[in-house]
């Protein structure tokens, strides 16, 4: 989805020196909060879809701190429900594309042969679709809602993953270990789930920490478009675009939801930088 | 040449595939298509001739190799929304596109290479590091946020530019700088990192050695080298651009086939749909089978050694 994790940034890391805070404490405390409101907000006494005439395009301020929107909405409330859907799409898809990927690219690679070579085929054909075009297609077919955000994404997402499972495990079948564990007459099945995804997930849980943030830009896209969340449930993309129509009267209507999305993906795009730095994932292609 | 043969056999296998893939979608919409398509409303009759236009009503293989012919013949089919051929409709929007992705090319090439050369000559530098934020920033601000910000500043407060449409070179300006954004921060990142790999190597302490300004060593013998990689990029990152026009275009109300795709899914005008995706994924593979030949035929030790 973005080819922006094959190119490294080097921010020295320094326990707790500026750069420390900027790339690893700040994005890790804006990760936290997120899945944290995500994971309370139903339980919170919020009233995101509460229409209030006389709070129509409030700015923010007093009364209400992030201001309203041309509801009345309170643009507080509704960035804290659009948090929980975007954390909820990010999560699915990356669960839902991991495991199906992983689980095609391992045994692409690992049985080899005609199958392997229908995958690297299929693979290819995916890799054709500028990925977010397919996910607009699909979800303009599909028709709008959030499961069907999750099946649009997840399409278009499972292709990395397979392709990076089955370059390591091509690489990794010929590994020493695996020819002893061969020898000594370990099942596939064994092989597979003890000695080849133990070394797999490192650089898996790369692809997945960049993957959230696309998948995150790309429900807010496809809200944008229309195609995401229905109203009045709450999306920072579909936000966004109720509130482009407003932007001279009230700009805040774009600007909230948008700095919450901003700094979502910012932060997730360090942390993965960080992480790709421990893990030292190099070989990735 | 050889190379050449399997480059070309293999797009047009993907290029197959893209037209299965294409050709399924309309079989993905929840329920009857036609009955989608038309409304509940429609006459009994109305959606028999639909059925039959589009061919539904045959079995599945027979609906394909109608399609395939179809599509040999630059038929696309018939717009359910304006009545005319989807070909012509595609015409008459795809210069807007291309206008729009080759300027977003040239804002993300000016930016990128200046940002990502700074970066690397003054490597773990403030000016390294400012870069390298700027373009992290760059990558983390998605379009549909960008060309709304942009609009506030520039067309609404100071009125530099217009809100939206196209008309002239100045509405060109904020659609190409929101599009262009993010490919140029990625491109930064790439020739930064592939500028600091040539760096290292052994003729470019040659070229200092016999006393080159650092100048030269760095646009005439490390840059030429570190173009490759980046032509790739570019190469790949032209589906992004693609796909992120549909969004580009939809902020900015750019008359292009991405927002013909949006118009054509809102009035589940879905042969529109699928004729744009169909358009813009032939496009992507074919420029990257075109990227992958350019790249063997630049660099000789890859047209030598038949890797690939």
């Amino acid at each position: 989805m973005s080819s922006n994790k094959d190119v490294a940034v080097t921010l020295k890391p320094s326990r707790f020196g500026l750069a420390s805070v900027l790339g690893l404490w700040l994005p890790l405390i804006v990760i936290v909060l997120w899945a944290l409101v995500a994971l309370t907000a139903s339980f919170l006494p919020l009233a995101p879809d509460q229409i209030a005439l006389e709070h129509i395009l409030l700015p923010p301020g007093s009364e209400l701190w992030l201001g309203a929107d041309d509801l009345g909405r309170s643009l507080a409330e509704r960035t804290l429900a659009g948090a929980q859907t975007s954390f909820i799409v990010a999560l699915w898809v990356v669960l839902v594309s991991a495991v199906a990927g992983t689980a095609i690219g391992t045994f692409s690679g690992y049985l080899g042969g005609r199958w392997d070579l229908l995958v690297v085929r299929i693979i290819d054909i995916f890799l054709a679709f500028p990925g977010i075009l397919l996910a607009i297609a699909l979800a303009g077919i599909l028709g709008p809602g959030i499961e069907n955000v999750v099946i649009a994404l997840s399409v278009v997402g499972w292709v990395g993953y397979a392709r990076l499972a089955r370059a390591q495990v091509l690489s990794l079948k010929h590994r020493e270990h695996v020819q002893a564990a061969v020898a000594l007459g370990a099942g596939s099945g064994r092989i597979v789930f003890r000695h080849l995804l133990p070394l797999l997930m490192a650089p898996l849980i790369v692809e997945a920490s960049f993957g959230i943030a696309g998948i995150v830009i790309a429900e807010a896209g496809l809200s944008f478009l229309g195609l995401g969340v229905q109203p009045p449930e709450a999306s920072w993309g579909s936000m966004i675009r109720d509130g482009a129509r407003y932007l001279l009267v009230a700009p805040h209507m774009v600007l909230v939801p948008g700095v919450a999305l901003m700094l979502v993906v910012l932060s997730v795009n360090l942390l993965g930088d960080r992480l790709r730095d421990k893990l030292d994932v190099r070989n990735r292609k | 040449m050889p190379l050449l043969i399997s480059r070309l056999a293999s797009a047009a296998v993907v290029i197959f595939g893209v037209l299965v893939l294409v050709f399924l979608l309309i079989h993905l919409v929840p329920g009857d298509p036609v009955e989608v398509m038309l409304g509940e409303s429609a006459q009994a009759a109305d959606r028999e001739a639909l059925r039959q236009s589009l061919g539904l009503d045959q079995p599945l293989l027979s609906q394909f190799m109608t399609y395939l012919g179809n599509i040999a013949r630059f038929d696309l089919g018939i717009s359910l929304h304006s009545k005319r051929p989807i070909s012509d409709i595609l015409l008459e929007r795809l210069p807007a596109t291309l206008e729009l992705a080759l300027a977003a090319l040239l804002v993300a090439v000016l930016v990128a290479f200046p940002l990502g050369v700074m970066a690397a000559v003054k490597k773990d530098s403030a000016w390294d590091h400012g870069a390298m934020a700027v373009s992290l920033v760059g990558v983390s601000i998605p379009n549909f946020l960008m060309g709304p910000i942009l609009i506030l500043v520039f067309a609404v407060w100071l009125g530099w530019f217009p809100v939206s449409g196209r008309d002239g070179l100045a509405s060109l300006v904020l659609p190409a700088i929101t599009l262009g954004t993010a490919m140029a921060a990625i491109l930064s990142r790439m020739v930064r990192a592939t500028l600091l790999e040539v760096l290292g190597e052994d003729y470019i302490r040659t070229a200092r050695a016999k006393g080159l300004g650092p100048g030269a060593v760095i646009w005439r013998h490390a840059l030429r080298n570190a173009l490759l990689p980046v032509i790739t990029l570019l190469g790949l990152q032209l589906g992004a651009l693609l796909a992120g026009a549909v969004i580009t275009e939809a902020v900015f109300s750019w008359p292009g086939i991405g927002q013909l795709v949006i118009e054509a899914i809102q009035r589940r005008d879905y042969p529109v749909v699928q004729a744009c995706v169909l358009l813009i994924s032939i496009t992507y593979v074919l420029v990257n089978t075109l990227t992958d030949m350019a790249y063997g035929w630049f660099d000789p030790r890859i047209r030598m050694g038949g890797a690939g």
